[in-house]
């Protein structure tokens, strides 16, 4: 099965509509929402991981382009900014899948994009504002 | 065989001087032993990069015309306040202060994302930042009111003024209570999730220097990406504590009140730091050379990180409340594997002060003793010491009454 993580960007008419369902039910998608922003009458945002054989997810992809939902590669939401990282160790501890993580012989931070769920938890203990996810 | 500075400072000047970082030194040690490699090597360096909340910088404006006397009246920068109370242009800005209408922590937990840190950041890169005063006018300055660009090369004097850095050791911070709680020692997660420190282990200056043999008064440093001086003992030095058999203090004991000039820093060694839920403060690189004088001298900065114990202390009911309870010792070797053991429990641990920072400011200090353009100081004045009853005291609180009409 191949798993894939994605931004989905929804434009405020398709409120109503059941999109999740439909990736499930029709398409056989598994979905799992890591993320989600749904306010009415403005566009809506929600990070999910998709999983399902290749013919699969590429059909899920054709239905979510028809519907006019925008689809984003989830790691360009997600921004570590090395120049402002003073390399101090304080986001690892709360970084669930150790994206972020440090090579112990030289204490070098690192930032592991591919196993980065953008849960946030390491914005706001970041000193240096050198995390950053961009949401919009 | 003891060394003078004299002697260090002669083979500095011709290049001929023996230099390691206090990391490499415990290898050199190790492999020739104390006696031999007390002879051969004449300075190791140090270096710490971490938030030192107890620093500032002071300015000189200079004089707009016409005249305003600022002392006495309201002066911000970016809209931090800054303190005015001294001759007509000159300011204090501490690091920790915030913008006037920062809303703090009432929509809990605060961002703080700038405040006086980041003005003296900003400043060393060169940027504009806006000041303003409102003051009463006098016969000889009659101006009330200024708003201005200003950048640090048009200021007379922009000079690091902290009174207390370099902290030697420090506690591990971490919750005990059931919900997250945010500190100056980060976010601490609850039920005892993640465990903080903020240390240089075996490259932070003081713990290389645990009785204070050669850091002084007038010591010169490395501060900000410059030179620099020890002013004197910090506030909070408190070097009675309980220490190790090899003289570590096992708990924050000694500090430094440290100056240099702002002007000549980099925004690579002062950077402004927001702490979720609790403020601003700066991060700052500060490095010491301490000069390998006799063996003793040389042992003390053989010091590893499995040699250094620090105090596990709960932030959720210990700290605020001024207990002095301590959970469990760790050592900094420990507390750099990630993990750390308190009670049955294993604790996830995570730093504040920059240990590949810290590595650089130590060999920057080298390179430069080694190319002979940086001398060694003699102090001036020796820093309270062990024997001193020099001690850190609580606020006694006598609190005010209104007094009785009548």
């Amino acid at each position: 099965m191949l798993k894939k993580k994605v931004v989905l960007n929804f434009p405020p008419h398709l409120i109503d509509q059941p999109v999740t369902y439909k990736l499930i039910q029709d398409y056989g998608v598994v979905v799992n929402i890591l993320r989600a922003r749904i306010t009415p009458r403005e566009w809506g945002s929600m990070v999910v991981e998709l999983g399902g054989s290749p013919k699969k997810l590429e059909a899920a992809m054709g239905f979510l382009g028809e519907l006019g939902v925008g689809v984003e590669p989830l790691a360009r939401e997600v921004r570590w900014h090395e120049e402002r990282c003073i390399h101090c160790t304080a986001c690892l501890a709360p970084c669930p899948t150790h994206a972020l993580g440090v090579d112990r012989a030289s204490m070098t931070v690192s930032f592991d994009q591919e196993r980065c769920i953008a849960c946030e938890l390491c914005l706001r203990v970041c000193p240096y504002l050198a995390i950053e996810i961009l949401f919009d | 065989m003891a060394k003078t500075i004299n002697e260090i400072n002669e083979k500095i000047r011709q290049g001929r001087a023996v230099v390691f970082t206090a990391e490499e030194i415990i290898e050199v040690v190790k492999q020739k032993g104390v006696k031999q490699a007390a002879k051969e090597v004449d300075v190791v360096t140090t270096g710490t990069f971490a938030p030192m909340c107890s620093s500032g910088a002071y300015f000189n404006v200079g004089h707009a015309n016409p005249r305003i006397k600022m002392g006495g009246g309201r002066v911000t920068i970016n809209e931090v306040p800054a303190y005015a109370g001294f001759a007509a242009v000159d300011l204090f800005l501490g690091a920790t202060a915030l913008p006037e209408d920062d809303p703090r922590n009432k929509v809990f937990p605060g961002k703080f994302a700038y405040g006086g840190g980041h003005i003296i950041e900003d400043l060393v890169s060169g940027k504009d930042v806006r000041l303003t005063a409102t003051t009463y006018g006098t016969d000889c300055y009659p101006r009330k009111i200024l708003d201005t660009w200003i950048r640090l090369e048009d200021m007379n004097e922009a000079v690091l003024f902290n009174m207390r850095n370099a902290y030697q050791n420090y506690n591990v911070a971490v919750n005990l209570s059931d919900r997250v709680i945010y500190t100056y020692m980060g976010v601490l997660q609850p039920k005892m999730r993640n465990a903080n420190y903020c240390t240089a282990g075996r490259l932070s200056p003081l713990l290389n220097d645990p009785l204070y043999k050669t850091i002084g008064v007038g010591t010169r440093i490395f501060l900000g990406g410059n030179t620099g001086y020890v002013v004197s003992h910090g506030t909070q030095h408190n070097p009675g504590v309980r220490r190790t058999e090899l003289g570590v203090p096992k708990m924050g004991a000694g500090t430094l009140a440290v100056t240099g000039d702002l002007k000549k820093m980099s925004s690579r060694w002062l950077r402004g730091a927001s702490f979720t839920g609790y403020g601003v403060t700066v991060t700052l690189g500060l490095g010491i050379p301490i000069p390998i004088l006799d063996e003793e001298i040389l042992r003390f900065t053989s010091v590893s990180d499995a040699d250094i114990i620090a105090p596990v202390v709960d932030y959720s009911e210990s700290y605020p409340n001024c207990k002095p309870e301590i959970l469990a010792e760790v050592t900094v070797a420990q507390l750099k594997t990630g993990e750390i053991t308190v009670g049955q429990k294993k604790v996830v641990t995570a730093g504040l002060s920059s240990y590949v920072r810290a590595r650089e400011i130590a060999l920057i200090l080298k390179a430069w003793i080694k190319e002979g353009s940086f001398l060694l100081t003699e102090a001036v004045a020796a820093l309270p010491s062990l024997d001193s009853g020099y001690a850190f005291r609580p606020l006694k609180e006598r609190p005010w009454e209104a007094p009785k009409a009548g």
